[in-house]
């Protein structure tokens, strides 16, 4: 079985003071930790599942700069066996749409049953490439799946769907499956896990390999333009209670009481 | 003065709330003059195309038997001749598990831009324009619809709008056809309810949520003392839940359950809007956490910034102390 998983690179935002750039359109990088998006942790780990039981190659790819290559490093330690890196100057500024366009570019010329995405990202949280890549590459595909089996040419998904309930739904291979959180329980990455595929050789491919014109693609292919980042409205804040730790605590069981918490 | 459609999510035989607040967004879209139409897909579905009659301008109903569950494959297939007619300015989704499902491919098809999970839409010239929030709700981004003449799509944020009331538009209910090549491509095998839990946390008072970071399972135990001492009963966010540490019946959003405490502690939560769509009733609203910057703080009604390992043995004593 052919699988392919698409991943991308992004920054760790659980604690990080966040500063955006000066062109407005980006962030501050310097200060930033990076890491797999969690959604696709989930994916790698089902495309490994699937080829552990079915066999076959599995294929991770990424659009990003040469940066990006460490997450496709950490899904070839996870059991991938190669890696595209679709790096060109020519993305930069692209819309979901754009990105679709490159990897639906790049996944046409493989063989593939399956291709795998996160159902969104941590960081642009549109969850909108895996849908648009099915429909560019004009195969079925199912959203924010919790259990995906594979047999006989079809794919049994489970997903979630509207009003909170899930349902189970069948549908022929080639498809595409976008991971949703809690699918697996994504294995570990040791940092020896890594450094055995130090020199597994990573595939680099611009649009040009791709056979797609500059236009095509990142900025001048989008159909959305990122106009600019801004600091949300500071709105209601919450009461922050300051001082030592006693004091604070303190000053919670007093406003607990006050409001018939206790 | 524009002309915009609102695709309308139905759960089983009822339309799902959200219809009317998309409607308060069509009817600022389209303006004086301009018209909001809706499009219902599903099987026996006259009572809600009526509904929706009642609110929306126009109302087209495709009523099929191979239209019985929604299908974001399907249903794209189904509304795709709609929206490839042309004429409408906007077409606006929920960013609910459907649009989520639909919206990406359908945009793809119908070659329109896609806005997605907007707090905010209006015009910028003739494009489509919206404010999103990115980074985990830590940035917001404003977005344009490239101008191309086919008008743009959106998705939007539940809550983002204020649900339309009861309408007496007395809107034109027009029966669409399936295009004769649709052929849905997933087969519904069946649908599933979550499980009960032990504990019915839809009914619960007083909750304490745990949240990622607990970091590991012994961290579960420190935040039982305190929900115990409150006497609350313990609830999670959604990563705590997928790590296996607490059963589904305890996950609170929009994935999960809704609750309506009087109180809420929110411990080691970021206070994504997925997590805080869960939470009715206007709970007074306890943060602890780590990040001053964190979302949580900006929906809390108050909140100590500090590591929970230590903040919340503090304060299971010190209500323990007040209990005497
Ligand atoms: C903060 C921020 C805000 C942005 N906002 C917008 C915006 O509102 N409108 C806009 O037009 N552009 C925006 N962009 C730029 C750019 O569109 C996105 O970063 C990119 O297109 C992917 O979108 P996403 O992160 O929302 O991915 P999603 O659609 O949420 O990603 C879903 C899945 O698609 C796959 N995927 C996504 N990106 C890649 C990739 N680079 N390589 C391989 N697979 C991938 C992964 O499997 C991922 O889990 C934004 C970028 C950032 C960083
Ligand atoms: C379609 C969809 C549906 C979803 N449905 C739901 C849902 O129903 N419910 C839900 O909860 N999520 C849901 N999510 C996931 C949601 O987007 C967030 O990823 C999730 O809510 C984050 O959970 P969290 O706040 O526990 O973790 P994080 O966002 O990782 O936050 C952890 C927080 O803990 C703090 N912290 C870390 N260590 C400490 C410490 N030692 N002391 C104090 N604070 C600390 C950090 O500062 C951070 O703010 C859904 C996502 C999608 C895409």
């Amino acid at each position: 079985m052919d699988i392919i998983v698409c991943i991308k690179r992004v920054p760790d935002l659980a604690e990080a003071g966040l500063e955006i750039a000066a062109d407005g359109r980006g962030l501050r990088t310097e200060d930033l930790d990076f890491d797999i998006n969690e959604w696709d942790d989930y994916a790698v780990e089902a495309a490994v599942r699937l080829k552990e039981q079915h066999g076959g190659v599995v294929t991770a790819i990424t659009v990003g700069d040469e940066d990006a290559e460490e997450v496709l490093r950490r899904a070839l330690a996870m059991g991938a066996d190669q890696a595209i890196l679709l790096d060109d100057a020519a993305f930069a500024g692209a819309d979901p749409f754009a990105i679709a366009t490159a990897l639906h570019a790049c996944i046409r010329s493989l063989p593939f049953d399956v291709v795998l995405c996160g159902a969104v990202t941590s960081d642009g949280a549109s969850g909108q490439v895996g849908g648009m890549l099915a429909a560019l590459l004009d195969v079925p595909q199912v959203a924010l799946a919790t259990g995906l089996e594979v047999d006989g040419g079809r794919a049994r998904v489970r997903h979630e769907v509207e009003g909170g309930l899930e349902r189970e739904v069948e549908v022929a291979l080639p498809c595409l499956i976008t991971a949703q959180s809690g699918l697996n329980q994504p294995r570990y990455v040791s940092i020896r896990g890594i450094r055995k595929v130090a020199d597994v050789a990573i595939a680099a491919r611009s649009a040009g390999d791709l056979g797609l014109a500059a236009t095509a693609v990142g900025e001048a292919g989008s159909r959305v333009r990122l106009e600019g980042l801004l600091l949300p409205p500071a709105g209601k804040r919450a009461e922050i209670l300051e001082g030592s730790l006693d004091a604070a605590v303190a000053t919670l069981v007093e406003r607990l009481r006050e409001r018939g918490g206790l | 003065m524009k002309q915009v459609l609102v695709i309308a999510e139905r759960r089983g035989a009822v339309l799902d709330e959200g219809v009317f607040e998309l409607l308060t967004a069509a009817r600022a879209l389209a303006g004086g003059g301009g018209r909001v139409a809706a499009a219902v897909l599903g099987h026996g579905i006259g009572g809600l195309a009526a509904e929706l009659a009642r609110g929306f301008d126009r109302v087209f109903a495709f009523d099929d038997e191979r239209l019985a569950e929604p299908d974001g494959d399907g249903d794209a297939q189904a509304l795709l001749p709609l929206l490839a007619r042309g004429g409408f300015d906007a077409v606006l989704l929920a960013h609910g598990n459907l649009g989520i499902d639909l919206a990406p491919g359908l945009s793809v098809r119908a070659g329109m831009p896609l806005l997605a999970d907007c707090l905010e839409l209006h015009w910028a010239g003739q494009s489509l324009a919206g404010t999103r929030a990115v980074y985990g709700g830590k940035v917001h981004a404003r977005v344009v619809a490239a101008a191309g003449g086919t008008g743009a799509m959106a998705t939007v944020r539940g809550g983002a709008f204020a649900p339309a009331g009861p309408g007496t538009v007395a809107g034109e209910v027009v029966a669409a056809a399936l295009p004769a090549e649709f052929a849905p491509r997933r087969r519904p095998l069946r649908t599933l309810r979550p499980e009960a839990g032990e504990v019915d946390i839809t009914q619960s008072e007083r909750l304490v949520a745990v949240g990622r970071g607990i970091e590991d399972e012994d961290g579960l135990q420190l935040v039982r003392g305190l929900a115990a001492a409150l006497g609350a009963d313990l609830c999670a966010s959604r990563p705590v839940v997928d790590k296996g540490w607490l059963p589904r019946s305890c996950q609170v959003g929009t994935s999960g359950v809704t609750v309506r405490p009087k109180l809420y502690v929110a411990v080691g939560i970021s206070g994504s809007f997925q997590h805080m769509g869960g939470i009715k009733g206007s709970p007074f609203v306890v943060a602890i956490n780590k990040d001053r910057a964190a979302p949580i703080f900006g929906v809390a009604d108050v909140g100590i910034v500090g590591d929970l390992s230590e903040v919340v043995p503090a304060l299971e004593a010190a209500i323990e102390e007040q209990k005497g």
